[in-house]
């Protein structure tokens, strides 16, 4: 492998040289942390890493995900710690799909200035903003929707001057969705129902008999649907 | 981006793609298929294992890197603890929070029990918060429990037990019910109907999805849900070790502080592991797609005790995990890329498997493609691979449906400068799955008393290899199934004295058996990437030796 050159970054201060390649999460191992929090999935996707930083010279904060931002010269570092906002804690099961049950657990929404903040953010594009305007006017499909992408990483929330935690807005928004306004799937049920009856009991039992020869017969003369 | 050199190749894929629309490559016959298992599937390459020395699963092969962590002394060995301060005391504990140990909880807790669920990290970092693909269930009126039962023995090499698959596929359209029911937002028809697509070994179209964040959507609802539910949740608390009464029935935990380093002492009338998968142990030092946590302490602390393991020596590599570029090295490119038409070309654009085998016959394929035949695609820090070609799915069923499909995916390929709807993905096999792990009957009891499994880290649901969105629904089904069981338990057991009498035995078997633990010790909790080197590269690729292949773990 080809020696690669090496630039200094400011893990919480104290100065590291690490390979100009590698992330931010990968950066702070080379510099000799075993994370034990602020990272899980290493692909972008469980919202674990969120990281704050500052490019040397620039006063600007940004913010991200350590496991996908790479690492840049003079690069000023630090994880942002555990977020610990209150989550609504709700019965989904009799909890109707309008504006007054996200009001219920989050009044806070009604609080947004639209500063635009959490959009800016938000590390998976997405127009936060937007679906916290949604869940005001009670259009629960577009709050559940828009926020879809959300890994609740908590990097809106820490930017909110309204002290809204955005994410928590949006999974209840989305479990309404999907539970209410989602229409069901009634072969599902159908299929379920006729489990239940027990019509392929007999089938079920005649296979879990059959030795593996006779197994492998059926297997590989079954048809595959196009 | 791609280097300018592999942008030339990727003309010939380009050139052949027309060629391959609506052609199907001939399927690999069973005695081919064997053959080639045998030749290049790392589950086959001898130097990769060893036979455990002590224990229930003694003379069983299972991979080098795991043999280690069984035969390692335990952490605690040293530690001074008074086992009467016990600071958690509940019905049923649950070891490991991702999504078995959340459906666990949920239906513990329905049952009326006292539940704690205690985990390494944050609750729901986790495998199954990075599933992409789907989950399976029989619901269509084409197809059945039965057809679906016959796809996963056939998956598993019919090496599965009978009685769990069973469960598996009767219970699959009443837990994606109850999934509909806690709100998760499948990909439906307008009038309801689920979208459903083919995977690896499927022969009906049964795989349910909700867009590529199938896994996300279920792991933060069952985790929201679990937090509704008031249940005792404990972070970044792993357990580091089974507590077993006078009668060496489970009777609770030695939890382990991670950052203040305490240990603490958890009780309970029973105990569910679901520690998850075991990739970060770079088997035969494959990348891996796993989580962060995935280090196998389930099956460390199980195998302690003396829970029996079962199809440890299967692992699944994937197909198609990142070859380029290598900060996402190893990185799940999900089969539904296959399940939609996408197929796998060489360095001269020529297909060479058909693209829904198996996963274990097209890693085995890739492999020799890429050794053997010397046909894979180089890239400029020395790993190798072969393509996906991605562009293929938007020929077939309309352009835009890669961007509707996989949002995510495009997403993670954006960041560093690939399109992956017009360029096709470079790819090599990926350490994936656990196929195997502690043995649990169909309600998840091992065969200690008092102990159960669920999840990734139970074995033989799936036999030898498991299919795509079979795990999700193997993870809720015997999340549901065990969680439930364990607490009906709960009523009939005595608690009894707490002992770690188990740890010392083990100890004195690795004695002796005259083992040279060599300073091992394990659970290993958290893998150790603080090198100050990149990574060496490491030399696997099938049987052909000569042939280099980066097996940096880093991603
Ligand atoms: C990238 C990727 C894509 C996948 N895609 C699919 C798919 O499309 N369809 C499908 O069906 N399957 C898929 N799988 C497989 C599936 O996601 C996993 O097998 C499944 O989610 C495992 O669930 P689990 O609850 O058993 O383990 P996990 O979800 O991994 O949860 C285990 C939990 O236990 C914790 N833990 C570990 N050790 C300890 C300890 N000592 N003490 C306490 N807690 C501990 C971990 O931190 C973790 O939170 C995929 C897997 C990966 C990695
Ligand atoms: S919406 Fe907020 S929590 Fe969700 S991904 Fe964006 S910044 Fe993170
Ligand atoms: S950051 Fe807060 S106040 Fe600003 S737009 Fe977003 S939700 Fe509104
Ligand atoms: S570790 Fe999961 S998003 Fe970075």
């Amino acid at each position: 492998m080809p020696q690669e050159s090496l630039i200094d970054i400011y893990i919480m201060g104290k100065k590291y040289a690490v390979p100009e390649s590698l992330t931010i999460m990968r950066a702070m191992e080379f510099a000799g942390y075993q994370l034990k929090r602020g990272c899980g999935c290493r692909t972008g996707i469980c919202g674990a890493c969120a990281t704050v930083y500052r490019i040397a010279g620039d006063h600007e904060f940004k913010v991200g995900l350590a496991c996908q931002i790479r690492v840049e010269s003079g690069m000023h570092l630090a994880q942002i710690p555990f977020y610990p906002p209150l989550k609504g804690i709700y019965n989904i099961d009799n909890l109707p799909p309008s504006a007054s049950s996200i009001k219920a657990y989050y009044p806070e929404i009604y609080r947004c200035i639209g500063c635009n903040s959490c959009t800016k953010v938000c590390p998976q594009n997405i127009n936060v903003k937007q679906y916290i305007a949604y869940a005001r006017k009670g259009d629960i499909a577009g709050c559940a929707f828009e926020s879809f992408d959300c890994i609740m990483c908590g990097l809106c929330a820490y930017r909110c001057p309204a002290q809204i935690a955005q994410y928590n807005v949006g999974i209840l928004a989305r479990r309404l969705f999907g539970k209410y306004l989602l229409p069901r799937d009634l072969q599902l049920q159908q299929r379920v129902d006729e489990i239940q009856g027990g019509k392929y009991e007999t089938e079920l039992q005649r296979l879990m008999k059959l030795d593996i020869q006779e197994l492998n017969n059926h297997y590989y003369s079954r048809d595959i649907e196009a | 981006m791609y280097t300018s050199q592999m942008k030339e190749l990727i003309k010939k894929v380009e050139e052949t793609r027309p060629m391959r629309l609506g052609v199907d490559f001939p399927r690999i016959t069973t005695e081919e298929g064997q053959d080639l298992l045998k030749k290049f599937h790392p589950d086959f390459i001898e130097e990769g294992f060893r036979e455990l020395q002590v224990g229930v699963n003694k003379g069983d092969r299972v991979p080098r890197e795991l043999a280690d962590l069984l035969e390692a002394r335990s952490m605690i060995e040293h530690i001074e603890l008074d086992l009467s301060e016990i600071v958690c005391d509940v019905d049923v504990l649950i070891i490991g929070g991702g999504g078995a140990g959340a459906a666990a909880a949920l239906m513990a807790q329905e049952q009326g029990a006292d539940v704690a669920l205690v985990t390494k990290l944050r609750f729901g970092d986790a495998n199954t918060m990075m599933a992409q693909g789907g989950i399976q269930a029989a619901d269509k009126t084409n197809d059945s429990p039965a057809i679906h039962y016959l796809d996963v023995m056939g998956g598993g090499h019919f090496a599965n037990i009978p009685e769990l698959v069973y469960a598996l596929v009767n219970d699959a359209p009443k837990i994606i019910k109850w999934l509909e029911d806690i709100g998760i937002m499948f990909d439906k028809e307008e009038d309801g109907t689920m979208i459903t697509f083919h995977g690896g070994g499927t022969s009906r179209r049964r795989m349910h999805s909700a867009r590529d964040y199938t896994g996300v959507e279920i792991m933060r609802t069952l985790r929201d849900e679990t937090i509704n539910k008031g249940i005792k949740i404990l972070e970044y608390c792993p357990a580091v070790e089974l507590l077993l009464d006078e009668e060496g029935k489970a009777a609770g935990a030695i939890l382990y502080n991670l950052e203040t380093e305490e240990y603490l002492v958890a009780r309970a009338k029973t105990v569910i592991l679901s520690t998850g998968g075991s990739g970060r142990l770079h088997f035969q030092g494959f990348p891996t797609t796993n989580h962060y946590g995935a280090t196998a302490d389930g099956l460390v602390m199980g195998y302690r005790a003396g829970a029996r393991m079962a199809f440890m020596d299967a692992i699944q590599y994937h197909p198609t995990g990142v070859a380029y570029p290598s900060e996402i090295l190893g990185m799940l490119v999900t089969e539904k890329f296959r399940g939609l038409g996408a197929k796998l070309v060489n360095i001269n654009g020529k297909q060479f498997v058909y693209h829904l085998e198996t996963r274990d016959l097209q890693s085995a394929a890739i492999i020799r493609e890429c050794s053997e035949r010397k046909l894979g695609i180089a890239t400029p820090t020395g790993t190798v691979g072969i393509w996906l070609d991605s562009p293929l799915i938007d020929l077939i069923h309309g352009e835009g449906t890669i961007e509707k499909r996989f949002p995510a995916i495009i997403r993670q390929f954006k960041r560093f400068g690939l399109d992956i709807r017009r360029e096709p993905i470079l790819i090599y096999p990926t350490l994936h799955y656990q196929n195997g792990g502690l043995l649990l009957d169909d309600n998840g009891r091992t065969n200690i008393e008092n102990l159960y499994v669920a999840g990734e880290n139970s074995g033989g649901v799936h036999g030898r290899n498991r299919l795509m969105g079979n795990s999700l629904l193997d993870i809720l089904v015997f999340g549901c199934r065990t969680g439930s069981h364990a607490a009906q338990k709960c009523q009939e057991v005595k608690l009894k004295k707490l002992t770690l009498n188990h740890v010392h035995n083990y100890h004195c078997q690795l004695e002796n058996n005259g083992i040279d633990t060599g300073g091992r010790i394990s659970p290993l909790l958290l893998p150790n990437y603080t090198h100050r080197e990149v990574p060496e590269m490491q030399t696997f690729c099938g049987s052909s030796k000569d042939f280099g292949q980066n097996g940096m773990y880093l991603a």
